[in-house]
């Protein structure tokens, strides 16, 4: 059949408000003009190309005719050919869901998924055009606020949605081809924008689905990678205002997360910095939503496998990231028997693996695996302490086990992990002291740490002196054991030595979960978080003036008057060495540094 | 169903030094690297595989990273359906153009109205898409039939098979094994009838 006795007028093709019949008449009518193309015959084909080309919303009668074409086309996807109707094809490919009304998206998505399953061929341009939807056009992210631009996302994205799922079950493999093209489309980092926090907020969305059974991994992989990515980019030093290159880790403004204020600002860069600030928080309260979501279906323990092996691949050693590794602490934080306690035991496997044989040395991930347990062990509120003394005491074992074994090297940077080991150890119980040592059995368990910190290579010496100091002073005042000689620090925060063990990446300033500094992700930590002033120490934080040291027992011969424990627990805090130097002395007293809430070095004096 | 075919074959496998603790993980993970996929040495798609460590001793390779190549013995299960040949799929959609089947779980097939036989019609029964045969009432496709169809051709980058039902002996797998049990019967019966007589 020519395309001679096709109509030629092409309005009535389409016999708007039809019947079954005349559908099947224009199913019939375009197979035809398909047909003609090849034999060179091409009116009709050519009023389909710029039918489909049109792009006018508010024409309804365009509309309808481009509706019936789509219904049309859709019903001949096996007469379509690859080479000769290539035009149209390009066509339907560059259509976008965005400029059209519901009825319209409907008959597009229909085609969609049509061309996708009947034809290998047209699978990957199927999938890349209902990806590409995932970034809306700029003139939706303006709008994003008024409630027709919003009735219009959920539209475009539920359907796209209901397509990728609808070809994933035509076709088994489509998942498989859809990740990588999810990867390709990822949106780089913008300053402006914030299309990647939608096309983030989408691939969550596929992860839930059937698709996400397939693909949840690499999903997650992407995602935890533009978090990093986009973490490492924004400059903290610079947005806190500190200049001085010492201090590494993070400062803990809980004062003024806790009133609720805004992060202070460089003057340097302000916008470009904002921007990536604004768009890291929502990105991570988006991941916040969706790990809340996965934990009310049951399924957070099946995603946090998944989790924690793109934790473990793009954070674990990234020592400078300060906000994604909350993700974990989120996670952790829903479900502390099951995730809460899976993480800590995978983090303590990763720095025991330095005992296993193994063909490369990967000294730092066992050091930053221990600093991530440690800052974990200290900060989640939702940790009980027998969980917390259990980790420790392997800790404690291990380092005892290393001590014993150990050669005479006596560089610092020779046994790296002992003293990561230690000053983890030290940090946890810088947090946890009092209620550590307010049960018998934990503190027992803790008895080995003297004997390793009174080891030849002389841990104390070298870990990082402000936690020392804390440590030893909540230590003594404890009663957990009393060291002779004394450690004045001068106010030092950090000493060659530390530098030594911490190496090129400073893992002995590295406290990876002090607190989040972004205000809408903070507002989901804190209610599980550990502030420091939230502490209480062994000793009375706000006695300096007190003559009274009745809280420091040094070996038998003071009584407390006030902390009146029993003869038993009097006993068991005689594991002490007889002192040279008695604490009763206020100068001596202030010389130790205590641990500061603003853990950095300042010119001005610290506030309390 | 046509298509599969179960090979022995010999293979090489190039571990790198640092898996030489556990060679057979390393072993089982090159080659399942190569699953669902066509592969044009072993002629097909490969579904599954069986793997015997045949020698003690390996090669290793001269370069930057020694590789060490490990002679194995593997038994393969391939799929390469041919034009012509017949293969057998769940109908997972059926509109009144198309007919989407599922073959072995992982291959989409399409059979397209053109390249279905006259007797076969598109009917909604209960609010359900089916084909109707109009010559044979009871042989019905519809959601969830298992379906024998004949491969026109194979595009092995998505393992996407282009169908036919056109042939008289594609269809409801059912149907048509009943169909063949009766002829045996009757050919049965026949023989006997005619030994009395």
């Amino acid at each position: 059949m020519g395309a001679s006795e096709a109509l030629t007028d092409p309005s009535s093709l389409y016999n708007v408000g039809n019947n079954d019949l005349s559908d099947t008449e224009t199913v019939l009518n375009v197979r035809n003009a398909l047909a003609s193309v090849q034999n060179g015959e091409s009116d009709l084909y050519d009023q389909f190309v710029e039918t489909i080309q049109i792009n006018n919303r508010s024409d309804d009668a365009l509309g309808a005719q481009l509706d019936a074409l789509l219904k049309a086309l859709s019903g001949s996807v096996a007469c379509i050919d690859v080479n000769h109707h290539r035009r149209i094809l390009s066509g339907i490919f560059g259509m976008s869901l965005w400029d059209h009304k519901p009825h319209v998206m409907d008959a597009l998505v229909d085609l969609i998924i049509s061309l996708a399953a009947t034809s290998g061929k047209y699978l990957d341009n199927c999938l890349n055009m209902l990806i590409r939807h995932f970034v809306p056009p700029p003139w939706v992210i303006d709008r994003l606020w008024q409630n027709r631009v919003i009735v219009q996302k959920q539209d475009v994205l539920s359907r796209v949605h209901g397509a990728l799922l609808k070809i994933s079950l035509l076709v088994p493999l489509a998942p498989s081809r859809l990740l990588p093209m999810l990867a390709q489309q990822l949106p780089k980092i913008n300053k402006k924008d914030q299309v990647v926090v939608i096309y983030v907020e989408n691939l969550l969305k596929l992860e839930n689905s059937s698709i996400g059974q397939v693909g949840g991994g690499m999903i997650f992989m992407m995602v935890m990678e533009r978090l990093r990515d986009l973490d490492l980019e924004i400059d903290w030093d610079d947005i806190l205002q500190d200049d001085s290159n010492r201090g590494m880790f993070d400062m803990e403004l809980e004062d003024a997360m806790n009133e609720g204020d805004e992060l202070p600002v460089g003057s340097l860069n302000q916008d470009t910095s904002r921007g990536k600030i604004e768009s890291l928080d929502k990105l991570m309260v988006a991941c916040f939503d969706h790990l809340e979501s996965c934990n009310l279906h049951g399924r957070l323990d099946q995603v946090f496998e998944k989790l924690f092996d793109s934790f473990e691949n793009f954070i674990l050693n990234t020592y400078k990231s300060k906000v994604s590794q909350f993700l974990m602490f989120y996670a952790c934080s829903l479900d502390p028997e099951n995730c809460g306690v899976k993480f800590g035991s995978k983090l303590l496997d990763i720095f025991l693996s330095s005992n296993k044989p193994r063909p490369t040395r990967q000294v730092s991930l066992w050091m930053s695996a221990v600093a991530y347990l440690a800052s974990y062990l200290a900060r989640g509120k939702f940790l009980p302490v027998s969980y917390v003394a259990t980790m420790l005491k392997r800790l404690v074992d291990e380092c005892a086990d290393y001590c014993r074994i150990c050669n005479d090297d006596i560089r610092p940077e020779a046994h790296q992990l002992l003293y990561s080991g230690c000053q983890a150890i030290m940090y946890v119980l810088c947090f946890r002291m009092r209620s550590i040592l307010d049960v018998p059995r934990f503190r027992s368990e803790l008895i080995p740490l003297e004997s390793i910190l009174m080891h030849r290579l002389n841990p104390l010496m070298v870990c990082l002196p402000s936690v020392v100091a804390e440590f030893l002073r909540q230590a003594k005042a404890g009663g957990l054991f009393v060291v002779s000689d004394s450690f004045i620090f001068e106010d030092l925060l950090e000493s060659e030595l530390s530098r030594a063990f911490g190496g090129c990446e400073r893992l002995d300033t590295f406290f990876p979960f002090d607190p989040c500094l972004l205000k809408s992700s903070n507002s989901n930590i804190s209610g599980n978080f550990i502030y420091w002033s939230m502490v209480r120490p062994t000793y009375d934080k706000d006695d300096d003036e007190e003559e009274d040291d009745a809280e420091i027992i040094v070996n038998g011969d003071e009584e407390s008057d006030e902390e009146d424990e029993g003869d038993l627990d009097y006993a068991l805090n005689k594991m002490s060495i007889t002192p040279k130097h008695s604490f009763k002395n206020k100068m001596e007293r202030e010389r130790l540094v205590k641990m500061p809430s603003m853990i950095r070095p300042s010119t001005s004096p610290e506030s309390l | 169903m046509e298509g599969l075919k179960l090979t022995n074959a010999e293979l090489m496998v190039y571990i790198h030094p640092s898996k030489s603790g556990n060679k057979l993980k390393a072993i089982c993970r090159e080659l399942s690297s190569l699953l669902f996929q066509y592969d044009e040495t072993f002629d097909g798609v490969l579904l599954a595989f069986d793997v015997t460590v045949k020698s003690k001793g390996a090669k290793i390779l001269a370069g930057l990273n020694p590789y060490f190549g490990v002679k194995v013995e593997a038994s393969l299960l391939l799929f390469n359906p041919k034009p012509n040949s017949l293969v057998e799929g769940k109908i997972v959609k059926i509109s009144p153009e198309t007919i989407h089947v599922i073959v072995l779980g992982f291959s989409a097939a399409v059979v397209t109205d053109i390249d279905i036989r006259e007797e076969f019609k598109y009917r909604m029964r209960n609010g359900e898409d089916c084909f109707v045969s109009s010559s044979h009432k009871r042989h019905v496709l519809k959601v969830g039939t298992m379906l024998r169809l004949q491969v026109e051709s194979f595009d092995e980058e998505v393992m996407h098979i282009a169908g036919s039902l056109l042939p008289a002996n594609t269809g409801c797998v059912k149907w048509l094994e009943q169909q063949s049990e009766e002829a045996l019967h009757m050919d049965r019966d026949d023989h006997k009838r005619r030994k009395i007589a």
